[in-house]
């Protein structure tokens, strides 16, 4: 039997935190004592929970957290657009850049010059950090689906434990996520 | 008087109204919700945004402007009519700039309540990121540029009811702002806190200072219910 065709036992759930505040992920851990009932219904890939950090098989669900404001994220969402079967943006950084978009009116020159060489805090003359293992930043903050294609979006910020339980429930179902209208809201 | 009265369909339903009232007057007295933006109650329509039109007799039209006459068919809760709609405010999410989560209007917003009534989950057209200046002259009022969708609502409370012209339209297409009648922004201005142009923005673009969060968030106009709901619940209960 080839590796391809090795069916696994449940659907699985890879997420990702790419540039957001980790808390589409803490409120995914806000369903309370329906997380018993989520390790039955899936078995979690690539995910900061598990610190999982690589694909090594095909995922059937694919959760994005986050915009992409570095070349890291960037490769890390088409890594789960590679994988994922179903992409879904969850929550306002990954549905439009969110907070950090906050910079996308401002040059990026403009920002790194404000924060590390005029930064009211700074201390003697400041420095651009310019390392070659930090990310490259990007010119914007980009949403997940001007980067990738994405099938489905799960707004909030955060979306509430009902709502990312509610879509994902109809997720691994096959239906389209509708959230009612209760737990659909851009903020 | 009633004799003058005429009826005339939306969507199968048959309405009553008096001859001066706009199509989307007669349908909001009769209890039938027709999504609308730019429209205000208290103030003359000016069909700006184009979010209420209807099909109406076979053509589109913005029901806020057109006159309800005798006999009218009007198509309005279509699937079709809901996709245009919806994009519309999807174009001016991604105009403008509207990030709901940090926004003072968020949940008494007509732009973000009309995305949720229209279904729509996520605004996928290119945003356009403007970076439109704040104008904080005034000491009672923000003035938000970026939020503003240009729906002349302030311009026509201000010149009408305050008597006071202080906003007007500068430049056309997509270059169009909302511009204000003095060189040193709205602290220039007669402009007050308790002029109805200060009441009426559909979003957060102007903003009355230091009250913004009396209502807190989850007990807010579009919290709870769809926009629209406090039209529709007008209409009697269909008799069985």
């Amino acid at each position: 039997m080839s590796a391809t065709l090795v069916k696994h036992a449940k659907p699985t759930l890879a997420t990702c935190a790419l540039t957001g505040c980790f808390g589409c992920h803490m409120s995914l851990l806000d369903i309370d004592e329906r997380i018993l009932e989520l390790v039955d219904l899936v078995d979690l890939d690539v995910s900061p929970f598990d610190d999982k950090k690589a694909f090594d098989r095909p995922v059937d669900v694919g959760f994005i957290e986050g915009g992409c404001s570095n070349e890291y994220n960037v490769r890390e969402l088409r890594e789960f657009r590679k994988h994922c079967r179903i992409l879904v943006s969850v929550g306002a950084c990954a549905i439009n850049g969110g907070v950090p978009a906050m910079r996308n009116t401002i040059s990026l020159r403009d920002c790194l010059d404000a924060v590390y060489l005029h930064g009211v805090s700074l201390q003697g003359d400041g420095v651009i950090p310019n390392d070659e293992d930090l990310p490259l930043l990007l010119d914007r903050v980009y949403p997940s689906h001007e980067v990738v294609k994405i099938d489905y979006f799960l707004p909030g910020c955060p979306p509430s434990g009902d709502a990312l339980w509610e879509g994902l429930k109809a997720l691994l179902i096959g239906n389209k996520p509708d959230l009612p209208y209760l737990l659909c809201k851009y903020e | 008087m009633v004799a003058e009265s005429f009826s005339f369909t939306i969507d199968g339903i048959v309405v009553q109204a008096r001859p001066g009232q706009s199509v989307l007057q007669a349908c909001d007295e009769a209890g039938i919700y027709i999504p609308r933006l730019c429209h205000h109650p208290d103030l003359a329509p000016s069909g700006a945004c184009r979010v209420c039109t209807c099909r109406i007799n076979g053509r589109n039209s913005a029901a806020c402007v057109t006159p309800a006459a005798p006999g009218m068919v009007i198509e309005n809760d279509t699937p079709l009519l809901t996709a245009d709609r919806r994009a519309v405010i999807e174009m001016l999410f991604v105009e403008g700039n509207h990030p709901c989560p940090y926004c003072v209007a968020s949940g008494d917003c007509e732009l973000q309540a009309l995305g949720y009534r229209l279904g729509m989950v996520a605004p996928v057209q290119p945003y356009q990121w403007p970076g439109r200046p704040i104008d904080a002259t005034h000491p009672d009022i923000a003035l938000d540029h970026d939020r503003c969708i240009l729906c002349a609502r302030c311009i026509e409370a201000s010149r009408m009811q305050d008597g006071k012209s202080v906003f007007g339209f500068a430049g056309r297409g997509i270059a169009m702002r909302l511009n204000v009648d003095a060189a040193g922004g709205l602290g220039d201005t007669q402009m007050a806190a308790i002029d109805k142009a200060a009441s009426v923005c559909p979003v957060a673009c102007i903003v009355i200072k230091r009250g913004s969060y009396r209502i807190p968030n989850g007990e807010r106009r579009f919290d709870k219910a769809p926009i629209g709901s406090d039209i529709e619940a007008r209409r009697a209960r269909p008799t069985p």
